[in-house]
């Protein structure tokens, strides 16, 4: 490293740093904006849609014949508990904004979540 | 000579790797792919030392020895898109000469970020760039701090190779 340069390269080092930190907050609005809350859990094997639940109605609900285990609670779904060695769907987390997916490639199961008809109402009645 | 290198290398390659193990020992905060990236502290000390072409061969040695002996071919495909992302970008910095060694390993500890972020959607889909601010946070500042470690390393070791 050369001496007579280490006042500018400090202030180089000092750009990219500052530059990176503000490039993550930049992304993070942007993402944070497109986000939109979803209204229903999808749940599909095999890619094949085979039930749907609110996510504005409590309930824990086995799927796929027991192999894993959806929580709905507080809007949000995620996979409590699953027959696969690594786990990895229930190491996943909670999700709740439209798009979000939880994978369990043992099982072929996915649980996405949808926009909805039913967004921000609990009951319609006929 | 050429002997002396080669067994500088075979040592930061084995350095890498016990980085590499001890870091696997270190708790994680719950976000995947957050971590310090220890075992980049030897990558680093290549490129300064020996060269490019040696740190890209140390560095694709230990992300293809670790993968075998502690994970799985999962793993290595995420552990590879990041060492590689991150090598060129490094390399490309450190031969630019403008910047010190901290922000050379900022940009590689952030670019290996990227890196799984870019694999991770290959295999699961679009939704993983929701990670991507955090990893260049943490990558950022876990960064910095190996940076900090490489530059005194580099610095301090009288290698005459």
């Amino acid at each position: 490293m050369k001496q007579a340069s280490a006042g500018k390269t400090l202030r180089a080092d000092l750009i990219v740093i500052v530059g990176l930190l503000l490039l993550a907050a930049v992304l993070w609005l942007v993402l944070s904006i497109g986000r939109e809350e979803g209204g229903v859990a999808v749940v599909r094997v095999d890619g094949v849609e085979t039930e749907r639940h609110l996510l504005s109605v409590d309930g824990v609900f086995p799927l796929n014949g027991g192999s894993n285990i959806l929580v709905i609670e507080d809007g949000q779904a995620w996979l409590s508990e699953a027959n696969c060695p690594d786990l990895l769907c229930v190491k996943q987390g909670k999700i709740h904004y439209t798009g979000q997916v939880i994978t369990c490639l043992p099982n072929r199961l996915t649980v996405t979540v949808e926009s909805g008809e039913s967004n921000g109402v609990d009951f319609t009645v006929g | 000579m050429k002997t002396k290198r080669i067994t500088v290398m075979a040592m930061c390659v084995a350095l890498a790797m016990i980085l590499s193990y001890v870091e696997s020992q270190i708790p994680s905060p719950g976000i995947p792919g957050v971590k310090l990236g220890l075992a980049n502290i030897a990558v680093i000390f290549v490129l300064y030392k020996l060269g490019w072409k040696e740190a890209v061969g140390v560095s694709l040695l230990r992300v293809a020895l670790v993968s075998l002996l502690f994970g799985h071919v999962a793993s290595l495909l995420y552990s590879a898109a990041g060492a590689v992302l991150s090598l060129v970008g490094m390399i490309v910095l450190k031969r630019w000469d403008k910047l010190s060694c901290v922000a050379v390993s900022v940009i590689g500890g952030v670019l290996h970020n990227v890196g799984q972020i870019l694999m991770a959607w290959a295999l699961m889909g679009p939704n993983v760039v929701y990670y991507l601010p955090v990893l260049i946070l943490s990558g950022t500042v876990a960064g910095i701090a190996i940076g900090a470690v490489s530059a005194l390393l580099v610095h301090r070791v009288d290698l005459k190779v």
